[in-house]
């Protein structure tokens, strides 16, 4: 075999010392090298949310063989989301938590709240070796948005068996976030009114368990399956999201006596439960590769999902290659998923208008372009997400009928790559 | 379906699928970029966050990837 530059060395050395989870490869090999990966994600929905994302991570092996990776995420949000409530027959007026600020809605459409919002992720990982068959990952995180901040940590720990045919992970994980929502946390399911209680700031908390196995198959195909385990405790409602109260007959939206819309603030359970099994399958033809994988999703509030993804590299005669994708993701409700909430004097005990809790279907497309460089790669792709819902559900009332209960949501994304190492 | 009975329908392709012994100087391939579990960690990153904040579903490949208030 020829050699020719660092790539080809590092590879050489990649395939020598070859183990499943061969991640920490990548990494550059010599402490005075960073491998340095970058990103600019571009994501757009139709009338909704825009996001501008640029990221970077940066690893380098220090002369122990440990790796140390920094990474660093900037999101811009700008746009309009669904607050929850269900279009009407009339034109709709919400006012904002502080009562400072008010929007409006027109008769028929879907209720939108407009949304401005930065987040900043800082985070590092410690890859480092516990003897000759055993290693382990160490992760902490920060994200910082304007009434958000979440604080992680992980510890990943991976067990070679069978002649490094096998990698056994077991992992563990702990977020704790604080929720700081503007002009307070709201009380679940109380009326929105400019005098509603408000709280201060609430705690979350998740721990999550994972169970893997990978295995090398053959010379050619890598398959892995994880089982996952999430619990989350604390304020796990929306503080923003709110349901509207629908007329038991005529599907309009109630008013009180001063003509004011009700509604009332969402409320989801105080703890969730949820597990997940992910299958991944690649298969290296004789150039190109073939990465399937399988998920499903269950959790206590009542959700199911199936996600299935589908990617297909094509090496290009030229060195480049053209990756084309398919994602499908199917979901079920959450057991309080409610479009609106009927006034006829009874609440239940939890009620969300959340359409990510609603049934769904999503399907995403994409392609990607690749052009491998010396000590890197540069590459672009272009997607496009579909989600649909239950546009017009059985249970809708009266002129409820008239509208669309569920929109659909029409999302474009555009990444650029670029890695290197110097 | 519980979960129970889809674990086993999931760990089959592990435990059905023949293993190949492959010696260290046969991993050529699968020491490839391409060939990595995660060939992409920046798409992954970015994609997973993606999705994490317009679906009802989460997680599988990973523990730990932090909060935001997007979800």
């Amino acid at each position: 075999m020829q050699l020719t530059g660092k790539k080809s060395i590092r590879a050489a050395l990649a395939a020598a010392t070859c183990t499943v989870l061969s991640q920490p490869l990548q990494a550059s090999q010599n402490s005075d090298e960073w491998d340095v990966k970058s990103g600019l994600l571009y994501y757009s929905e139709a009338d909704r949310v825009t996001v501008i994302a640029p990221t970077v991570s940066a690893g380098t092996t220090t002369e122990s063989g440990d790796i140390f990776t920094l990474r660093a995420i900037y999101d811009s949000l700008t746009g309009a989301s669904p607050n929850g409530a269900t279009p009407t027959n009339t034109t709709q007026t919400f006012t904002s938590p502080s009562g400072e600020s008010s929007y409006t809605t027109q008769a028929g459409d879907t209720p939108l709240r407009d949304l401005t919002d930065t987040r900043v992720v800082l985070g590092i990982d410690w890859e480092s070796e516990l003897s000759r068959l055993m290693r382990h990952t160490l992760t902490a995180n920060i994200s910082s948005e304007r009434d958000y901040l979440s604080l992680g940590v992980s510890d990943t720990l991976q067990r070679d068996f069978h002649n490094r045919q096998t990698t056994v992970s077991a992992g563990i994980g702990l977020t704790m976030d604080t929720i700081s929502p503007e002009g307070g946390t709201p009380v679940g399911l109380q009326l929105l009114t400019a005098s509603s209680e408000a709280g201060g700031d609430e705690q979350k908390s998740s721990l999550d368990l994972l169970l893997g196995i990978t295995r090398i198959l053959n010379r050619h195909t890598l398959t892995q399956v994880n089982f996952s385990h999430t619990y989350s405790t604390g304020c796990l409602t929306d503080p923003y999201k709110i349901l509207s109260m629908i007329d038991p007959t005529t599907g309009e939206t109630v008013q009180n006596i001063s003509g004011e819309f009700l509604y009332r603030h969402e409320k989801r359970p105080d703890t969730r439960t949820s597990d997940s099994l992910y299958w991944k399958l690649q298969h290296q033809l004789t150039q190109d590769v073939v990465y399937l994988s399988y998920r499903y999703f269950q959790d206590d509030w009542g959700i199911r999902s199936h996600t299935m993804d589908l990617k297909y590299r094509y090496e290009l005669q030229s060195g480049n290659y053209l990756q084309p994708h398919y994602r499908y993701y199917q979901q079920t409700a959450a057991d309080f998923y409610h479009h609106s909430l009927v006034d006829d004097g009874a609440l239940p005990d939890y009620a969300s208008a959340d359409l990510r809790l609603g049934e769904m279907t999503g399907n995403t497309v994409g392609l990607k372009f690749g052009i491998p460089l010396s000590d890197g790669e540069f590459n672009i792709r272009f997607e496009k997400m579909v989600q649909t819902g239950e546009s017009h559900p059985a249970d809708a009332i009266g002129v409820q009928r008239n509208y669309d209960l569920y929109p659909t949501l029409d999302a474009t994304i555009v990444q650029i790559g670029y890695r290197t190492v110097f | 379906m519980t979960t129970k009975s889809l674990f086993i329908i999931l760990l089959l392709p592990l435990a059905s699928c023949s293993m190949e012994t492959v010696k260290p100087w046969d991993r050529d391939l699968l020491a490839q970029d391409k060939m990595q579990p995660t060939p992409d960690p920046v798409e992954s990153a970015l994609d997973e966050h993606i999705y994490y904040s317009k679906e009802g579903s989460f997680g599988g490949q990973g523990v730990g990837g932090g909060g935001c208030g997007c979800n």
